[in-house]
């Protein structure tokens, strides 16, 4: 199968495999635990890439169509990896009519990745959220721990050139 | 049955306890209309096109997955009240505001359960909801169809039959949502995955964006090229089912005017495919019994269907070795018009061009097989189309398909016997197979040459046959759901055959992938293996000839160039491989 969406070869040790393994053969008789399984899973690898993914499929004899349905539909999952500095933009109503959404797509031109990516380098990976509790700073953006408000895409380069 | 009184838009009936709501109503005559619904396959209540009003219900209930049982006995129905109708136009705008309405281009522009559904209820192409759109990329990387999520509705139909009855589940819905769409896990392309293009997706789509790919220009091209002689044949299941293209009812048998069809679209050899039917059943029926005799690679399964072959390869690779190796009749049909016919007729197998109609989408993937090339460099079929194709063929070219006369096939490959006809349907194969390996392979007579036990629609059927003190156990499996269930009973060791017939779709050909749509309205009711499965059984006792063996084409070309069944010939040209693909 060729997958069009990740951007980061999967480097899975055989630690993590082995914990993978142990937490489908508890769940593999247990009806309706794909999200268990896959929450545990992400807490193993970060992420759930392809290779997890078919893990779990074959573990509990689901379709990886149906493995990768549930991953997409939920937003706690992803399937790219976290980078070093994540930043999150808030898309929520005060600081979506502030501008928001021109921050997020300018950051995604910027970083050459889609929200929910990672750059290849494994430095930033890139999402929207809801309301971070900071509209009086409208727009805003937090990288790890950083928060920046009252933003316009101008900004944007110096910030990033901080990281 | 526990009955239940209903008064249904103002008129009282007494109706089934045990049904739903809309197959209750169906029952006195009420027609509600659906676009998810798929009875047995897609029961989920999702795309609120038959909402009902139930007097006291607090909202309106969708009439598909509401059992009657939940009413109380005397329950006031409103199946086209004005707030039933309203609700039914609002969902339909809604699904309109996102839709791809390029109509006048589609396919199935005439065949579409959304602009049916549309027209009647007066929804205009521009809506109120209108705003943004979310733009897919269509999908042509896999060689039996197109994808074009712009036409998707959401349904789900076909998702829901390509895990349930097909055990595959290379579709399905991701992300949520706006975004919620159609697609294969990590959004690889249907090309790309272990797709085994079946097509019954195709047959549920409610709108166009599922489509076979169209191999019509090809077959056109090549027609008006002076320099090819272009030969056609057409599967068993054609004639049973092309009919229905023309307003005639479903299980209608065509043969005659489906070959006054072909000439008339110009086609230098009309020819049956039943012919090759017979010729499989000759080689096919001698690797049983050879296989049988020496109790090596059984149970010997068939070969016929590429979709199951397709499976087979991606999903149960360890099976390949006990796979018959005969290629299909559409194989063998092309292998034998670029070999035996090109040195028969004095032209060169260059300039043959074989079309195939078939009531398969994979029968275009099997075309293009490799493996499938009798003459080097040569595929063995130059285009496969199905009998939708076809249809499209003859309205193009405004042949009167329900006024032409009954015309007969052409030499050397025109007869077929019934064995052959029935292949078309599930366990045929199977007992074409039976007969000619009873009686001219180990000189049984049969009592009777029709086996009822591995007839019908059920989806495993099993059967015991003593032929000249040889027991030889049978399964018939339709459907790839069943097969996978058979296969694994076969591999755990509870159960033991000698011989397997598995047809990839529900029914066998008569229900393939590439037969006429039919709508959820006639499919949900009206069950369509079984009645064009019968058409073929018909077909079957009116021909002269019954047994493969007894077919005069059939001996000629064993006679003039064969030999016999197995010889060394007739393995390089009618027999292949197959090679274990990912299932990822």
């Amino acid at each position: 199968m060729k997958n069009k969406l990740e951007t980061l070869p999967f480097k899975g040790t055989p630690e993590q495999k082995e914990q993978l393994c142990a937490i489908i053969e508890e769940y593999k008789d247990v009806p309706g635990a794909l999200v268990q399984v896959l929450k545990k899973a992400q807490e193993i690898y970060g992420y759930l890439p392809l290779e997890v993914q078919i893990d779990v499929a074959e573990g509990l004899n689901v379709p990886l169509e149906e493995v990768y349905g549930v991953v997409t539909f939920y937003s706690l999952f992803s399937i790219n990896p976290k980078g070093d500095y994540r930043i999150s933009v808030c898309l929520g109503t005060a600081c979506y009519v502030k501008g928001a959404g021109d921050l997020y797509d300018s950051l995604q031109q910027k970083l050459g990745i889609s929200g929910g990516g990672c750059t290849p380098d494994g430095k930033f990976s890139l999402e929207a959220c809801r309301c971070v509790g900071a509209c009086g700073l409208a727009p805003v953006i937090t990288i790890n721990e950083d928060v920046y408000g009252r933003l316009t895409v101008k900004d944007l380069d110096d910030i990033l050139a901080k990281y | 049955m526990e009955m239940k009184k209903l008064i249904i838009n103002g008129k009282e009936y007494s109706v089934p306890n045990n049904l739903t709501l809309l197959e209750a109503c169906r029952t006195v005559g009420v027609y509600i209309p659906t676009l998810c619904w798929l009875k047995d396959v897609n029961e989920i209540g999702a795309c609120r096109i038959c909402v009902v009003e139930v007097k006291g219900a607090r909202s309106l209930v969708a009439a598909c997955v509401y059992p009657v049982s939940e009413l109380r006995e005397g329950s006031e129905i409103f199946t086209n009240s004005p707030a039933v109708i309203e609700s039914r136009k609002t969902t339909l705008k809604l699904i309109l505001s996102v839709h791809d309405r390029k109509c006048l281009s589609c396919v199935r522009s005439g065949n579409c359960e959304l602009q049916t559904l549309c027209n009647e209820y007066g929804i205009e192409d521009e809506g109120k909801f209108d705003g943004t759109v979310e733009k897919y990329d269509i999908d042509a990387s896999a060689s039996h169809m197109i994808r074009n999520n712009n036409k998707c509705i959401l349904c789900r139909r076909c998702s829901a039959v390509c895990s349930k009855l097909q055990a595959v589940a290379v579709i399905g819905a991701n992300e949520r949502g706006f975004k919620t769409h159609i697609g294969c896990a990590f959004e690889a392309d249907l090309g790309d995955v272990a797709c085994v293009s079946c097509g019954q997706c195709i047959n549920v789509c409610p709108t166009g964006a599922l489509t076979e790919r169209d191999d019509t220009d090809k077959v056109f091209a090549a027609l008006n090229d002076p320099t090819k002689h272009v030969i056609v044949q057409t599967a068993p299941s054609i004639r049973v089912a092309l009919g229905e293209e023309f307003g005639m009812p479903i299980g209608t048998i065509v043969t005659g005017k489906m070959v006054a069809a072909l000439k008339r679209l110009g086609f230098d050899g009309v020819f049956d495919t039943n012919f090759s039917a017979d010729l499989t059943i000759m080689e096919e029926g001698t690797e049983f019994l050879n296989r049988y005799l020496k109790r090596e690679k059984l149970p010997l399964i068939t070969s016929c269907s590429p979709g199951w072959i397709k499976y087979c390869e991606h999903y149960h690779p360890d099976m390949i070795p006990n796979l018959s190796s005969c290629k299909s009749p559409q194989g063998m049909f092309g292998a034998v018009a670029k070999t035996y016919y090109a040195e028969k007729m004095g032209i060169d197998p260059k300039d043959i061009f074989v079309v195939s109609v078939m009531p398969c989408t994979a029968k275009k993937f099997e075309a293009e097989r490799v493996d499938h090339s009798a003459v080097k460099g040569l595929p063995d079929i130059d285009a496969a189309i199905t009998t939708r194709e076809l249809a499209r063929m003859i309205k193009k070219c405004g042949i009167m398909f329900n006024q032409l006369p009954d015309e007969e096939f052409d030499k050397p490959f025109g007869l077929g016997s019934g064995a052959g006809t029935i292949f078309g349907a599930t366990g045929g194969v199977m007992e074409a197979a039976l007969r000619t390996a009873a009686i001219k392979l180990l000189g049984v007579e049969l009592p009777d040459v029709e086996l009822k036990e591995v007839r019908g629609i059920e989806g495993i059927k099993e059967a015991t046959y003593n032929l000249a003190g040889n027991e030889i156990k049978v399964a018939v499996a339709s459907g790839l759901s069943n097969a996978k269930k058979l296969l694994e009973s076969v591999k755990s060791g509870e159960k033991s055959y000698d011989f397997i017939e598995i047809m990839a779709c529900p029914g066998g050909c008569v229900n393939g992938g590439g037969q006429p749509i039919q709508p959820a309205s006639v499919r949900n009711f009206v069950d369509l293996r079984a009645v064009r499965g019968a058409a073929l059984y018909e077909d079957d006792r009116q021909l002269p000839v019954r047994l493969s063996h007894e077919n005069e084409d059939v001996k000629a070309i064993y006679d003039e160039y064969f030999k016999e069944p197995g010889s060394h010939k007739a393995h390089e040209i009618l027999h292949t491989g197959y090679i274990a693909r990912p299932k990822y």
